[in-house]
């Protein structure tokens, strides 16, 4: 470890943890931002919107603006104002003992952290769910995928299947639309939970199809995806249907395993934030974007959760100087 | 991408495999893949510095679907090490160079 304490470190680096590095980096606190390490899950730098297409609804950008162009936007910037960006994750914090805290990186068994900081801030994010079924781990990447844009260009002209009933769900099946012969929502309601803009593009589009009050009970194929089980829950039947695709989009969980026995969180495993805020239970310690909110979960929230921690932990810096 | 990353086709893959005297890793991308974009620099290093121990190579899927068919390739990133003409192991999905490296340790 270098010895120097820095004022502040940011983990992560979706919209939430570069937009609080562009603040604090204005603000000449020097960030360190970890952004993570490449992965296929939604943890990694530059978060999840890397793996989406365009995003239509982020202020600024009235033709749209594809995802990952617009997180090297955000990264740019945060640069340009004196950012340190690492390419590594963090594998330990220390938060209960500080100030100072300390964030390892590597070897997590380390007696000393790799950094220390007066002010940390947690936007760490939220990925994917799995469905939870014991063949999932066979068949991942040989038909069962969590990434539509990295994947649906494998099941041209198939009969493919999206599980979910959410915006994400509903995007991700209408975008599989432009290669798949057909591609079916399988939603455990009556109703989609999407949007209504969401919603009336999947209805009008002549590719989808929908199975309603539904759940994927098992998948068949030894080395790729053949047919997949459906449960219907209202009558208890189970059915194979012969998609050769399944993909998920039935949720997120948040990435708090860092923090676990440190900082307080909700019953649904989110951090716990003060109300209208982004201080965590821990003077010092700011969480922000889709790590803390289970409800709004858009690019511009976290991006605008990002700038609270900042100004926040610039506020906090002032007030109580080492 | 540097001197040490190779780009496979169709054309060439098969002799190349074949005539390769180290493990030959491969992978398969394609330009709209962002993840793909993300473990290139890693993949890049990893070739640079055993430049012995391996033979690393690309295959873009959009222009060569034919061999991501034969390879099951349904999902990319997906990395197959080569050894003496056959897959000896498969890596679906991004990894940070920490990780890559403990996948391929046994062929390093």
């Amino acid at each position: 470890m270098s010895g120097e304490i820095r004022d502040v470190i940011i983990i992560g680096s979706g919209p939430a943890g570069l937009t609080a590095a562009i603040y604090t980096g204005r603000a000449n606190l020097g960030p360190l931002v970890l952004e993570g390490e490449p992965s296929s899950t939604g943890d990694q730098p530059g978060g999840q919107l890397m793996l989406t297409t365009e995003i239509e609804n982020y202020p600024g950008f009235p033709t749209g603006i594809m995802g990952p162009d617009l997180m090297m936007g955000f990264r740019e910037q945060a640069a340009r104002f004196g950012a340190e960006i690492q390419t590594v994750k963090a594998s330990r914090v220390e938060l209960t003992n500080g100030p100072p805290f300390g964030v390892w990186v590597g070897d997590p068994t380390a007696e000393e952290p790799t950094h220390c900081a007066r002010s940390i801030i947690i936007a760490t994010g939220a990925q994917a769910l799995m469905l939870g079924l014991p063949a999932e781990e066979r068949l991942i990447g040989h038909g069962y995928s969590t990434c539509a844009t990295c994947d649906g260009f494998f099941f041209r002209d198939q009969d493919i299947a999206v599980v979910g009933g959410g915006d994400s769900a509903v995007e991700e099946a209408t975008f599989l639309t432009r290669f798949a012969r057909s591609v079916t929502i399988i939603h455990r309601r009556d109703t989609l939970r999407a949007s209504k803009i969401m919603r009336d593009r999947a209805f009008n589009n002549e590719k989808m199809r929908f199975l309603w009050n539904s759940v994927v009970t098992d998948l068949k194929g030894e080395s790729k995806v053949e047919g997949v089980e459906i449960q219907n829950v209202e009558t208890g039947e189970r059915t194979v249907h012969p998609f050769t695709g399944l993909f998920v989009a039935i949720g997120h969980r948040p990435n708090t395993g860092l923090f676990e026995g440190q900082l307080e969180t909700h019953p649904n495993g989110y951090l716990k934030t003060v109300p209208g805020r982004t201080a965590t239970n821990l003077a010092g310690v700011f969480a922000c974007g889709d790590v803390q909110d289970d409800f709004y979960r858009q690019a511009i929230t976290a991006a605008g959760s990002g700038c609270s921690a900042a100004i926040e932990a610039e506020r906090w810096l002032e007030a109580n100087p080492l | 991408m540097s001197e040490h990353v190779q780009t496979f086709t169709e054309a060439t893959f098969q002799e190349v495999i074949g005539a390769a005297s180290t493990p030959v890793v491969v992978d398969f991308w394609a330009v709209w893949c962002t993840p793909c974009k993300m473990i290139a620099p890693i993949l890049d290093e990893i070739a640079s510095e055993n430049p012995d121990k391996l033979l690393v190579g690309k295959v873009n899927v959009d222009e060569n679907p034919t061999l991501a068919r034969d390879f099951d390739v349904m999902s990319i990133p997906t990395i197959l090490v080569f050894e003496d003409g056959l897959v000896k192991h498969r890596i679906v999905g991004a990894r940070g160079k920490p990780q890559m490296l403990e996948e391929l340790a046994e062929f390093l």
